[in-house]
């Protein structure tokens, strides 16, 4: 590209700030409905039940109520994943977990709806409730799911890549840990919400706080055995997401099927405590790791074995499972690499993708794990890293292909610009540094259900008065994708941002773009921009060359007209070129598409981890720890992010500074905490997250490693920066007080049992003592690619 | 079960410099009645339980939570939302400066960020750091890490532009 950018890499406002900041931006819950239903669930009070009759006679005859639903009104299962279709819009047969819908209804008002609710006779027969990963293996009476396997193990697998044990035993160091990090959610400051309204021409139009129109699409076309073509899926403004709005809720299948019944729209939105108890997030995970180093520090083998708690349906549960696994690789050189994997069912809200999918939680016990080693082995913590960096356009050794990384540059700039050769070990008592390192996805590199297909189709469209339309499927989160896609797209056509209009997150007027999920949206729908904006430029090129009798070659889109590149020269505005196109006879229109290059390897299991391209991040956290209460604050945090070009460098710091925020809360205090099977504080109140107060002074750092595949060199931002926060911040804790807690959050009284432990002679840890009594499958042996590590 | 049909009176409000007689029942809060009756939406619903912030509304220029303030009690006040939070089609510096940094990311929180901020500035004219963290403390955000929030507060501060701010000989009497 030689001419300089003019859009891309500025620090412009995103497209929608102003509808933002001044209360114009209509989020699901704020569209405007006369006549609407006011819809509401009914969920069940016990953690596990079967349900063997409800009787709905005495809140249908409720004046106002227009229609009552349970699970015999929606008996075909759903799921996001093909493999596990495992849920109803309404419980049919048996509760799961407290607040498993079960029937709903539709009133003129909020207070009618409730009062029906309370009408509705529920006849359970009570089960045995599996509320922990050692009850639920084994033998059990009473299955969560019907499942081939024994016990309610939901998933399992095993995985060896290399020889593991031959790299073992050539350690000069083998550390062996077990770790535990808590489940906590993504607690999106908007409520889910829904309208859902049919028209009589059976046309089903749901206005959904969702981050993926497209699959929520499908599954009500599925769920409620109609044409996917008859269903329309809006997305809203959405008031954050984080991965809670990934998939198809129940209230969003109970909406539309009431909206249908009663032929009226049908308005839900969830309460706080009912997104609690959605929940969808990060999974409880159980980690046990084992890494083999030589003296220097090179890695030589990797073991690792998980058990996630899953809650009580599947969700995107197999592949967290997989994640889990899945990218330890792509920011270490290993040679040889061994994952168990395995996911249960229990009688609690199910678990789902938040943030990192799957991945802080491993990435945690890594970063934590070399923090040990380096100690032993005498080594500065980021030379450790430094010397086992994968190479860049290389493979590993469970077939990811690397294509850039930029992790020396990020470790080297937090470094330097936290003086953490200067701290470590040298702070005194009660204040630390930790250094964590990791990776993450650039969007998966296959889509959720099997196809060939696109992953993202954008439509560009201009006509005569200049105006320019760009259709996406994609989902602006608040992330500002939208701001992206105009970026892009003004960037080839030569025009200010402000003046791309923007359809998205519509599956009946835009393409179809899976979702805003695995940071795919810019690399997957950004490409497709770029390429629809290229094909329309050169049909206008070619067109006002054909007219004007200019060398195409010679002609190009800026500052909003066509201009000559082969000597000074105004040819005409972009009004004017796109009437000339027109005039010609041809639409001013053109279509782009993404999809990822074919990256799965030879294994079942394969088909998670592969992504076009993979970001990095290094950080640095200090902080304060009181020895007396046990209280962890941190004080700073570096954090260098290699993402590729930032396409707007305000919305990438944006990022970066969002993502140590929740990396932050996870490390420190948030937790989906249940007594038995109830949440034990399901509100804002009791679900602590960080305040303003909270916060430390964030240094973001931008280290542009400029990927080839990536549009104008990008990569991805949105999850990648939350991942090292967590053992960065454990790391520090060490550094400050000297002792391991092994366990996510670090809340106060852990560390102070810790340091108890360790003056009554005890080791200076809390954390777990062993592993779930899992029995994980018999290994299944994968060759490494050719010239992975280690081959 | 709360009360379904009680006894309605009629309340006159205020809002954005403009006077609007509503009919509600004893239980409507402030929150349903600007979001609802009045067609009010920016000021939004997060909770329900006054523990988020994102239905900050201000009442006699006090921060106030909508959510947990009866309507009936707002009678005869004046009320400021974000969508009063322009005058005459000029933006405030607060709305400007949160444009211009990128604090609003899903935006959700934003509306009641603004109007903390804004009784903030215009008590305290050029706030500290740490005054501007105390101030928002209640306002929950879970995308911007408050960051930029915090900084463009500080930014709108500096803009010599806040309308109706006092003096600073009058504030630090």
């Amino acid at each position: 590209m030689s001419t300089p950018l003019a859009v891309i890499g500025q620090r412009l406002p995103k497209i929608d700030a102003w509808s933002k900041v001044t209360g114009t931006a209509r989020y699901a819950d704020d569209l405007p409905l006369a006549g609407a239903l006011c819809g509401r669930l009914l969920r069940s009070p016990h953690a596990h039940a079967r349900i063997l009759g409800i009787d709905t006679t005495a809140a249908a005859s409720l004046p106002g109520v227009a229609a009552v639903i349970t699970g015999r009104d929606l008996p075909i299962p759903y799921g996001i994943l093909p493999i596990s279709q495992d849920e109803h819009g309404l419980a049919p047969d048996k509760a799961r977990f407290v607040g498993d819908p079960v029937a709903a209804v539709a009133a003129s008002d909020d207070a009618t709806a409730e009062r029906a609710l309370a009408l509705i006779r529920v006849d359970y027969e009570p089960l045995p409730a599996y509320l922990t990963v050692e009850g639920t293996l084994g033998d059990v009476a009473e299955p969560i799911h019907a499942l081939r396997r024994p016990g309610n193990i939901h998933k399992a697998v095993a995985l060896a890549f290399g020889d593991v044990s031959a790299g073992l035993a050539a350690a000069d160091l083998v550390q062996s840990d077990h770790f535990f990090y808590a489940g906590n959610t993504h607690a999106a400051l908007e409520l889910h919400a829904v309208v859902a309204v049919s028209d009589p021409a059976g046309h089903l139009t749901l206005w959904s706080s969702t981050q993926t129109p497209h699959y929520v699409q499908r599954a009500l076309a599925r769920a409620l055995d109609l044409p996917a073509s008859r269903i329309r899926v809006v997305a809203p403004a959405l008031g954050g997401g984080f991965g809670g709005k990934t998939e198809t809720l129940p209230h969003e299948v109970a909406a539309a099927k009431l909206a249908l019944i009663t032929g009226r729209p049908v308005k839900i939105r969830l309460t706080r405590e009912e997104v609690f108890y959605s929940h969808r997030g990060r999974h409880p995970m159980h980690i046990a790791l084992t890494t083999g180093v030589k003296r220097d520090g090179t890695i030589t083998a990797m073991h690792l074995s998980t058990v996630l708690d899953g809650g009580a349906y599947a969700s995107y549960g197999v592949a967290s499972m997989y994640y889990s696994g899945a990218l330890q690789t792509v920011t270490y050189r290993v040679p040889a690499y061994r994952f168990d994997g395995a996911r249960v069912y229990t009688n609690k809200p199910p678990c789902g993708p938040k943030r990192g999918h799957g991945t802080p939680q491993p990435r945690f016990a890594l970063e934590v794990q070399l923090d040990k080693i380096a100690e032993t082995l005498a080594m500065d913590p980021a030379e450790l890293r430094l010397r086992n960096l994968v190479n860049e356009h290389s493979v590993t050794v469970n077939h990811l292909r690397i294509t850039s990384c930029g992790l020396r540059g990020c470790i080297e700039r937090v470094v330097e610009a936290s003086g953490f050769s200067n701290k470590h070990r040298r702070l005194p008592a009660g204040r630390g540094v930790g250094l964590a390192c990791s990776s993450y996805l650039c969007g998966a590199g296959l889509p959720i259900y099997w196809n060939g297909l696109p992953h993202s189709t954008v439509h560009v469209h201009a006509d005569r008065t200049g105006t320019v339309i760009v259709q996406c499927g994609a989902t602006d989160i608040g992330q500002g994708s939208d701001s992206m896609l105009a970026y892009v797209t003004a960037e080839v056509l030569g025009l200010d941002p402000a003046d791309v209009r923007l359809v998205t997150a519509d599956t009946a007027l835009a393409a179809v773009d899976l979702g805003s999920y695995s940071s795919r949206v810019t690399f997957m729908a950004g490409n497709a921009a770029m390429q629809a904006a290229e094909r329309l430029r050169d049909l206008v090129l070619g067109a006002v060359a054909a007219t004007t009798g200019l060398d195409h070659a010679h002609l190009a889109l800026r500052g909003g007209r066509v201009v000559r590149t082969d000597h000074a020269g105004d040819v005409m505005p972009w009004a004017e070129a796109v009437a000339v196109t027109e005039a010609r006879g041809t639409p001013a229109s053109a279509s782009g598409t993404y999809a990822p290059p074919p990256l799965a390897g030879p294994y079942k299991g394969a088909g998670v981890g592969p992504s076009p391209a993979y970001s990095y991040s290094a950080c640095v956290v200090e902080v304060d720890v009181d020895d007396e209460t046990g209280q962890v604050r941190p004080a700073e945090v570096w954090l260098a992010h290699d993402g590729g070009r930032a396409l707007n460098p305000t919305l990438f710091e944006g990022q970066i500074e969002g993502g140590v925020y929740m990396g932050l809360g996870e490390a420190l205090m948030e937790e989906q905490r249940f007594r038995g099977a109830l949440h034990t504080g399901p509100s804002l109140l009791d679900y602590k997250t960080p305040m303003s107060v909270d916060m430390p002074v964030i240094h973001p750092i931008i280290v542009e490693r400029i990927d080839p595949e990536g549009p104008f060199g990008a990569k991805e931002v949105g999850q990648g920066p939350l991942l090292p926060v967590p053992p960065a911040l454990a790391n520090a804790v060490y550094d400050a007080v000297g002792v391991r807690i092994d366990e996510v959050p670090i809340t106060p009284d852990k560390v102070l049992r810790a340091l108890r432990q360790r003056a009554r002679g005890g080791a200076p840890r809390f954390g777990p003592k062993g592993h779930p009594p899992i029995t994980y499958p018999v290994v299944v042996s994968v060759d490494p690619p050719a010239g992975a590590p280690g081959t | 079960m709360p009360p379904q049909h009680g006894a309605r009176r009629t309340i006159t409000l205020a809002v954005n410099g403009r006077a609007v007689e509503v009919r509600v029942t004893a239980s409507r809060t402030l929150l349903e009645v600007l979001r609802e009756d009045l067609g009010l939406t920016g000021t939004k619903y997060g909770c329900d339980l006054g523990e988020c912030g994102a239905c900050t509304v201000l009442v006699d220029d006090e921060p106030r939570l909508a959510c947990l303030q009866l309507a009936v009690e707002a009678d005869g006040h004046r009320l400021t939302t974000v969508e009063g939070l322009a005058v005459d089609g000029t933006p405030h510096p607060l709305q400007a400066a949160f444009v211009a940094l990128g604090a609003a990311q899903c935006g959700f929180c934003t509306s009641g960020m603004l109007m903390t901020a804004k009784a903030l500035l215009d008590a305290v004219p050029d706030p500290s750091h740490e005054a501007v963290c105390e101030a928002l403390a209640g306002n929950l955000c879970r995308c911007t890490g408050y960051v930029k929030i915090i900084e463009a507060v500080r930014l709108a501060a500096a803009d010599a532009r806040v309308p109706g701010r006092p003096e600073p000989a009058e504030v630090a009497r």
